[in-house]
Parts: structure tokens; sequence; C-alpha cells
């Protein structure tokens, strides 16, 4: 396997690919041609939608039945919290949620390619690399339902904290990585981050860093075509993954709903960051099939066809496809991974129900790690004003 | 060594040489800062000394310069950023107040964020636009950020120290137009808390609360009064953020009267912030409202009319008159 023909340096179809990017002149100013990545992407894929092995000369992998139902279940486990998670939003429970539906396979074949001491600098949707980083899956509910900012020690999982500003994260990320370099370890650093957040400056900012500093870090963009209502197009006039090439690093770009694809390349991707060979960029072509989040509505900005056609491409349905194909699992597999599920479920929900509020005096508890004197004060005379209040409570109760 | 007399610039380069030397995580980030030694020579020799990985040159782009030292910081790194002028820090304005002011917090106190961002502040040098502004209460009016300022040698030497083995992360702004004042530096003394204000100058007629390059001139309108046969203390602040208010109060209940001087404008400036505390704590001591003397609530002026902006010696005196008159 090597990463020198991968499709940043060698894309397979570029002529054809590049003359579209080149000739802008064909096309009014007002109504710009589709950009190549909307219609047929070029892209590394495993294991077709129709649940077909196929090879790719570049990255190849031989999984065990056991893996491969490992894989499947990850997804489908992460794919049922996300959907308890969307239905506790609707209850009520949560103030907010970020479904990750759709994008299994990109988190969950980028997740499984880590190893322990890798470090993730997730976004907000990252529920399935969570899961792969052993994040028990209740920890990230709780800025949702606005207990707090991030229920987890970063340093446990080398799992960092959700970011909301977007693509702050991958300069975090190449300076972490950075770090590794400098420490002579030989882990890798992989920052995830969407299709949105690649106009973000600190995401251009983060490629030239790390490209000149040669951080062992992967950029994993899960391009899920939509940033909130805008689509790639308004992100981008050539296709996400060749963005590398001018920072001085590969790019390649995988069928983000191939959970094997996804695997292969990530795994090529950290292993070249840990042999000393920097950075690399790995588009995953996947989709969201929610909205945003669960405030957007999308059906006001994109058609039920896409959504549909993309519904074909289904990421856990073609791996049980294939699965039963190959005969590695079987009924009482499936049987039993429903139950997990169902037991998932309800201790997510039972797990929200019963997180408490954080007590008031928390807030004052974190600003400083040194302390700080104005902090102090303030906490004094907060603590005061809630005293006042119990002393008039208990003047009521003994009325 | 243990007393010598060094420029201010001399100081923060000997402070930054013993933290490069005493710590092995302390890293130093910023354009220009390698062979050059910064534009204004503040890490002058140090690469020679300790090497490209210690003091690294970086790309020019500030968001990134801060948002790789948090990613460092949290690999364990100690790195201290340098921004190369003022106006020049709101490209990493972002990083600075969403992620590293926040970072300790949003992990409940489980991760630190020990990165000092050191910028040089300030006019009164005649240079041209974004090159000497005074944005100090922007990042004072954010919880999570420490922001100080030293206005001599000695505390330019141990305020970086004391900056440096700090947890938590302390925008560091430097005078620039005292860069080359030199005062005595006792290397081997104690400070007091990075936070603590100091008496810069006794007096009994009135309160100047000061920092930063604006302590040089209230030590001027002082001795300038003093010829008056006015009594006039001057308190150097060090830290914007937090603010030693025992320390003004205490300076207030023996004078009676305070004027706050500093560079930025006046109009949301650190002077309103300590004008209103004052006067919530000393209420029954003040013999007049405490007055302001700042820059105006306008970009700042090209530099052949600097000098009408910044506070000087008259303006100082001014409201020193105003104040003692009531």
């Amino acid at each position: 396997m090597t990463v020198e023909s991968t499709a940043a340096s060698k894309p397979r179809r570029s002529s054809k690919r590049t003359s579209a990017v080149k000739t802008p002149a064909r096309t009014s100013a007002k109504t710009p041609a589709k950009t190549p990545q909307s219609s047929e992407p070029e892209l590394v894929q495993l294991l077709t939608p129709e649940g077909e092995r196929v090879e790719h000369p570049d990255y190849e992998i031989d999984l065990t039945a056991e893996e491969l139902r490992g894989l499947y279940r990850d997804m489908v486990l992460t794919r049922r919290f996300d959907a308890e998670a969307t239905a506790l939003q609707r209850q009520g429970e949560l103030g907010l949620w970020a479904s990750l539906l759709g994008q299994e396979a990109a988190q969950i074949g980028s997740g499984r390619a880590l190893r322990d001491d890798d470090y993730v600098f997730p976004t907000y949707r990252e529920h399935g690399v969570a899961w792969c980083r052993g994040v028990d899956p209740t920890n990230l509910l709780g800025m949702f339902r606005g207990v707090n900012h991030g229920g987890w020690d970063p340093n446990s999982n080398n799992f960092h904290l959700y970011t909301i500003v977007i693509g702050s994260q991958t300069l975090h990320a190449t300076g972490y990585a950075m770090g590794v370099a400098k420490d002579g370890a030989d882990s890798a650093v992989i920052a995830y981050f969407g299709d949105g957040a690649s106009s973000q400056g600190d995401v251009a900012e983060s490629f030239t860093f790390s490209a000149v500093y040669n951080a062992p870090v992967v950029f994993f963009c899960q391009n899920n075509q939509w940033a909130i209502s805008e689509p790639t197009e308004k992100q981008t006039r050539v296709p996400l993954y060749q963005r590398a090439q001018g920072f001085g690093f590969p790019g390649v770009r995988v069928d983000g709903n191939d959970v094997l694809a996804c695997l292969a390349v990530t795994r090529s991707a950290l292993e070249r960051a840990r042999r000393g060979e920097g950075p690399t960029l790995v588009e995953a072509f996947t989709y969201r099939m929610g909205a945003h989040t669960t405030s957007d509505d999308p059906t006001k900005y994109r058609a039920d066809e896409e959504r549909a056609s993309w519904e074909a491409k289904d990421p856990i349905l073609r791996l049980r496809t294939y699965l039963e194909k190959q005969g590695s699992a079987d009924e009482a597999f499936f049987t039993a991974l429903d139950e997990e599920s169902e037991t998932l479920g309800k201790r997510v929900r039972e797990a929200v129900r019963a997180m408490p509020d954080p007590d008031p005096m928390a807030i004052f508890d974190h600003a400083y790690a040194d302390g700080n004197p104005l902090v102090d004060e303030e906490r004094a005379q907060f603590a005061a004003y809630q005293a006042s209040f119990a002393d008039s409570d208990s003047a009521e109760e003994g009325k | 060594m243990a007393m010598e007399k060094m420029s201010i610039a001399k100081a923060l380069n000997e402070s930054l040489r013993k933290a490069l030397d005493t710590d092995p995580k302390v890293l130093i980030m910023g354009e220009d800062v390698g062979k050059l030694g910064g534009v204004f020579r503040i890490t002058d020799g140090l690469q020679k000394d300790f090497g490209e990985d210690r003091v690294i040159d970086t790309p020019l782009a500030e968001s990134g310069i801060v948002g790789t030292a948090i990613g460092l910081a949290l690999r364990g790194y100690r790195p201290i950023v340098e921004i190369q002028f003022d106006g020049f820090v709101f490209p990493a304005y972002d990083q600075i107040v969403t992620q590293l002011a926040k970072m300790h917090a949003r992990a409940l106190g489980k991760i630190k964020l020990p990165v000092v961002v050191r910028i040089p502040y300030g006019g009164g040098i005649g240079a041209v636009e974004h090159h000497s502004e005074s944005p100090e209460a922007l990042f004072a009016h954010v919880a999570g950020l420490k922001v100080v300022s030293p206005s001599n040698a000695s505390d330019a030497y141990w305020m970086m120290q004391q900056a440096v083995q700090s947890d938590d992360p302390i925008i560091f702004f430097e005078p620039k137009r005292r860069y080359w004042d030199k005062g005595e530096v006792e290397t081997d003394s104690i400070p007091g808390p990075l936070h603590r204000a100091a008496v810069a100058r006794t007096g009994s007629d009135l309160t100047l609360v000061a920092y930063g390059p604006m302590v040089k001139v209230c030590l001027e309108a002082a001795a300038a009064a003093q010829e008056e046969g006015k009594s006039i203390e001057v308190l150097d602040l060090r830290s914007m953020s937090p603010i030693d208010f025992d320390a003004i109060q205490t300076s207030v209940e023996k004078t009676r009267r305070l004027v706050v001087v500093h560079e930025a404008p006046v109009f949301y400036g650190s002077g309103a912030e300590i004008a209103a505390r004052i006067t919530e704590r000393c209420f029954y001591h003040l013999e007049a409202p405490v007055l302001r003397v700042g820059g105006y609530h306008v970009p700042y002026p090209p530099a052949r009319l600097e000098d009408e902006y910044l506070p000087g010696l008259d303006r100082v005196l001014d409201a020193v008159d105003r104040s003692l008159a009531y």
C-alpha cells in the first residue's frame, strides 16, 4: 500500500475533471457550473452500495468475520444511540441534538483505524468516533442537555471535548501533533471537521502549519454535502480532497458510506503520519440524512429525491448484505444485536432523565486553574445571595 | 547575578532565557522570533542557544500560532507565543476568546492551558496603523484570561517568570515604547503575586492609577505636582485582570481622590471598571468623582497626531487639578 499513489497524486479521471474546473468561461457568472464533486465522485470504495466487495489497487483490507461483525455492531449501536438522542430532544429532555444519521461508516471506519495512544479532536457530531474511543455515550449528552460543556476527561480516552466553533479544533490537533513529534512518540492525531468548516481560515492555517512542521495529523473531513442549509458548492469550487495538494500533502476521497474503505484509508493515513511523513487529508464523501441539528428543517433547503438517492447507499445496510452473503453473521447475531440496541437505548434514556442539574456554585469552580480574587469575591457574593433564599425558605417552613 | 541594571527589553529576554533553561517544556513561537530575534529583539539569541525546536519561527498566521499553541499545551508543553504588534492579535482573537480562555472550564478543570500570549502594545513610537493600539480591555472582559502589563524592568523579568509558571492563559502586554527604559532587576528576590498592584510613589492628596506605559507619565506628573505642593500617590496596577481593588481602595481611603490613566479609549476602558468598583467601595471616602484620562473614541490616529491622542503630562495634571477643585 503506497500513499504516494493516492487519488491526490494520481487522480484517475483527472483530465475530464480538471477541464471542468478550468473553463469557467463556458458558464455564466450567475450560474456557475456544478463542481465536480456533485457529479460522479471519484472515490476509494471497497464495498459497493449493493454489498459487493471490490478491490482497490492502493487500499486493501483483510478482516476476519468477527472484525466485520464488530464494525457492523458499532454502526448499529451508534445509530441506535443517535436515534434515542433525537427522540430525547423531541421529548424535551435535550435542548439540541446534532444527529450523525448516515455518517456511521465514516465515523466507525476512521474511529476503528485509531490506536489507543492516538488523539482525536472532534467537532460536535462525532458520536460514533466517541463510541470507538470508549467514551460512554451518555457523557456526550450533558452538553446537549445543558448540564455541562462536555462531561468527559479528554485525556482518559484521548478524545478531546466537542468543539462548537467551526474548524477551531483542527489547529489544536495540529499543535498537539507537533507536540507528539517533539516527544518522539509514534502516535498520530486525527482532526474531524465538515465541508462547511473547510471554508474556515483555521482549517487552512492548520493545513499550512501541519505541512510546514510535518506534523503527524490526519484531517478527516466528513463531506456530508450540507453545512446547515448551504450545499458544498457554496464552500468550494474544487473537490475538497484536492485542496491538500496546494498545501503539499496528499488528499484522498473515500466513499464515506463504506466502512471498510474508511477504515483502510484512515489506517493508511495514520501509518503515514506515524512514519514521519506528515499530514493527509481524507475527504469522506457521505451524506447527513437528518437535519444539521434538531433546530433546522432540511425540507426547506433540499429535495426529497436527494435524500432518497443516498438512502440507497446506506452504510449499515450494505455491510449487512455483505455479512449475510458471506455467511459471516447469522440470524442469532442480528437478533442479539437488536436486543443490545434496545438495552442501550433504554440505558441512554434513563441516564439522561437522571442527569441532575449542576450545583449553581459550580459555575465559579473552573474559571481559572490558579484562582482569581475577582472570581472568589463574586463566588462569595453569589453564595450569600443564594443563602438569603435559604433563610426565607426556612422561615416559610417555620410558619 | 543578583542586582543588575537593564532595559525592559533585556529583562524580558533574560526572563525568557531563564524559562527556556529551567523547563524543557517551555517553547517560544511566533513570527520572526528565531534568527531575527523578534522585530523588537525580545527573543534575541534564544533560537541560537535553544534551537529551532524550542524557539519556533511560525507561518504568518496569528490564529494558527495561538491555535497550535493550544494543542501543544494540551500535549503538556508551555508555549509562549509572540504576537508581533497589538493590532495583529485580532486574527487570533477567536482562538484566544472561544478556545484558550474557556477550555479549562469546559473540561471541568481536567485540562490546563498554560499559554502566554506576548503582545507589544501601545503608541508613542511613531508607527503606522495597527501598530499602536491598546486592546487590553477586550481581553480583560473575557473570563478565563489573565491580563497583565509590566511598567519597569524588574516587573518585566518577574512577571514573565510568573506568567510562564501559571497554569492559566496569560495575555502579557509589553509597553513597547518603554522597551529601552532601564531599571534595576533584582533577580534573586521573590516577587509578590502576579495580580498585586504596587505603590510606585507615595502621596496623600490624590491617587493616580496606571499600568504599563502610563506609569512613567504618572510618575512625572506626580513629580511636577510636587513642585506645586501637591502630594500624589501613584499606583502601578500591573494586572488588568484581575484588578487589585484592595490596593486601590487602601490608597483612595487615604487620599480620597482617584484619577485613572490609560492609553486605551476611555469609553468602556479599564478606567470605567475601576471607577465603578471604587465608587462602590469608597463612596463615603471620595471627595471627588473618579476621573479618567485616556484615548478618545476614535481609531488610533496617524503617528503625527498621536501626541495629541495619548495622555501626556498636561492632560494628567489637568485631571489632577479638576479632582482637587471639588
